[in-house]
């Protein structure tokens, strides 16, 4: 009985389980509630692509109410690739938040951040498994409000500034994907997505169609924080508790790069996207501004959370980029991609959450000499670097050929290059973050070693290691990635 | 506050039609306009009436926080337990037909529940908010 609702349970679970957390007074209990929680979530994830691997698609009628009319939960290979990289960085870092404290949290209200965690946890499978365009739109409101009061939680002060920052341009985004969505339901009468889809092909250059297009596209994009738009993320990701900005910058924008292709290749149709809008180039010239652009200004900088974080937005315009070229590799770029940069953004984020946990703040002069007091955390980062660099037998590297051979299918010399450029900027700033924590020598009388509890590390190790397996072993993400870029180029009529 | 009478005792005389009122449009969400979003928000609007009247200690002493926030988790429990519990009957996720051999009491006692958790949430919340903003100089 229950293998039949397993689209239902990955959502409902957490769902269910927040508000168990705020009823469950004491801190450590409501800890060990969400990473059972979290973990079982993490499981019916793996059971789910199972399922869709060996069967196809699986569709689950939300109270029974058939599509197009009731809300219908779809589950095809992309969905169920974006579930496990959701939830299982949910598991790792709920696992890694015990004994930390995010920002000045006392110990009484840590089940107030379990609650929050396991709603934002919901919003994004949430999104992730609706085959409904308004559904999507309120678990979107779901994680993103969630996910602005776990940013508000920082250390100091300018954690409120960023919420409030990430809060105003999170709800713009969101207007504009709502509005989209609006007109489509005006056009088609529909929200079922795959109803959508069918519906849209027969409506003629309509203008309203278009409109509607052009909002969801900006809508998304400022979710994911595609180049122009990403001013809300660096600052919510420095001033975050370095646990939330780990999860987020592992999952939501990937989220968002996810909300894209499904709009893009699902409902519009890949057609109607790059032939009628011609997509390809905007999304390619930004995607490429992205990348080279936020590698360079990564490199001046002085917090290394923030620094990361512009890289995130480099790593994002790689996606993007991936996206742009319309094709069967690029697509396949995007969407491994999405998988390996949250294991790489993932270990970095919570390698600097061991680092925080030690000295309080991530300024570069702070590391200095660090390398040798926190050994097994520094090399992780530094094995998460080699892959955001994308240096062979890493994950990046993996993403990186794809992009790269995506470019040259379509004989784009110079968008290769500036992909090698950006990985070079790359290789920049990771080296200053290696240099100061390896080459100098840590300040007077703090040489003792200090790793970071167990806790912490072992998730952090757990990331760093899949960074260097699945860039070895290549079949579990690219082969999933290239069935599931299949059955999104078959939807095309 | 002491000297507006005439708007203390109209207050203390409003609240229970007010709260009566909630309640009405609570359980006829399902015959007229109301549920539990619209109910949720005018009972909280008696507390807050009570608070700006009063004064918001004394409302607080009335509505403890602590309660406040369990039942704000209560409502959503009651929400996705009512879920949880068409799983359990043998339906998908909140299918209420399952609930009555007769499919349209079912619904209607889903919805019922339903609603009830919703309200109860929006008046918990409603509050809550209400004491946030103002408590913020004690």
């Amino acid at each position: 009985m229950i293998s039949s609702h397993l689209p239902a349970l990955q959502v409902v679970l957490p769902l269910i389980s927040a508000p168990v957390c705020v009823l469950i007074r004491k801190g450590l209990v409501a800890w060990m509630f969400a990473v059972a929680v979290s973990w079982i979530t993490f499981v019916i994830a793996l059971a789910l692509l199972v399922h869709v691997v060996a069967n196809g698609p699986l569709s689950y009628a939300m109270g029974g109410w058939a599509a197009p009319y009731g809300i219908v939960y779809r589950i095809d290979l992309l969905t169920a690739f974006v579930l496990i990289i959701v939830a299982g960085m949910g598991a790792l870092v709920t696992t890694s938040a015990f004994r930390v404290a995010p920002g000045d949290m006392s110990r009484d209200h840590q089940n107030f951040f379990f609650g929050i965690f396991l709603l934002v946890l919901t919003g994004l499978l949430g999104i992730t498994v609706t085959g409904d365009a308004f559904n999507l739109y309120v678990f979107l409101e779901i994680s993103s409000l969630a996910s602005y009061a776990l940013v508000a939680l920082g250390r100091d002060r300018r954690a409120l500034m960023a919420a409030f920052q990430y809060l105003i341009m999170g709800t713009i985004g969101a207007t504009f994907i709502l509005a989209g969505i609006g007109l489509l339901y005006a056009v088609t009468g529909t929200l079922n997505m795959e109803d959508l889809a069918q519906r849209l092909q027969q409506v003629d250059d309509s203008r309203a169609v278009k409109a509607a297009f052009a909002f969801i596209v900006v809508g998304a994009s400022l979710k994911l924080a595609l180049f122009p738009l990403h001013a809300w993320l660096p600052n919510a990701y420095t001033h975050a508790p370095a646990l939330v900005s780990a999860f987020l910058a592992a999952t939501a924008t990937k989220v968002g790069v996810y909300v894209l292709v499904r709009f893009i290749y699902t409902v519009f149709g890949g057609v109607f996207s790059f032939e009628t809008m011609s997509l390809g180039p905007i999304l390619m010239v930004f995607g490429l501004c992205a990348a080279l652009v936020s590698s360079l200004v990564a490199i001046f900088q002085e917090n290394v959370k923030r620094m990361f974080a512009y890289s995130s937005v480099a790593q994002i315009g790689y996606m993007v980029l991936g996206l742009s070229f319309a094709s069967h590799t690029g697509l396949t770029a995007a969407i491994v991609h999405i998988f390996n940069h949250a294991a790489m953004k993932g270990a970095l984020f919570l390698a600097l959450a061991c680092a925080v946990y030690r000295l309080g703040s991530v300024e570069l002069s702070e590391l200095r000499g660090l390398g040798r007091r926190m050994p097994i955390t520094f090399a992780c980062i530094v094995i998460a670097g080699l892959s955001l660099i994308g240096v062979p037998l890493t994950g990046g590297f993996v993403s990186k050929w794809y992009l790269v051979s995506a470019a040259l299918e379509q004989d784009l010399w110079l968008v290769a290059a500036a992909v090698l450029v950006s990985s070079l900027f790359a290789v920049v700033y990771v080296w200053r973050v290696v240099e100061v924590a390896y080459f100098q020598s840590p300040p007077d009388g703090k040489g003792a070693r200090c790793e970071a509890p167990a806790s912490l590390v072992i998730p952090t190790v757990a990331l760093a290691v899949a960074c260097i397996y699945f860039g070895i072993d290549t079949e579990p993400t690219v082969g999933v990635a290239r069935a599931a870029a299949n059955e999104l180029l078959a939807s095309i009529p | 506050m002491h000297e507006f009478a005439v708007l203390r005792v109209a207050t203390k005389q409003l609240l229970p039609f007010i709260w009566l009122f909630a309640l009405y449009v609570q359980t006829h969400g399902d015959y007229g306009p109301g549920g539990g979003f619209q109910a949720g928000v005018i009972f909280a609007s008696g507390f807050i009436l009570y608070g700006l009247v009063y004064g918001v200690g004394k409302a607080r002493r009335i509505v403890q926080y602590r309660v406040l926030i369990i039942l704000v988790a209560l409502g959503a429990l009651i929400f996705s337990g009512v879920g949880v519990w068409a799983l359990f009957a043998g339906g998908n996720f909140l299918e209420y037909a399952v609930f009555a051999d007769d499919p349209a009491a079912g619904n209607h006692l889903g919805i019922f529940i339903i609603e009830l958790g919703v309200g109860i949430t929006v008046a918990a919340v409603m509050t809550a908010i209400f004491f946030a903003f103002t408590g913020r100089s004690h």
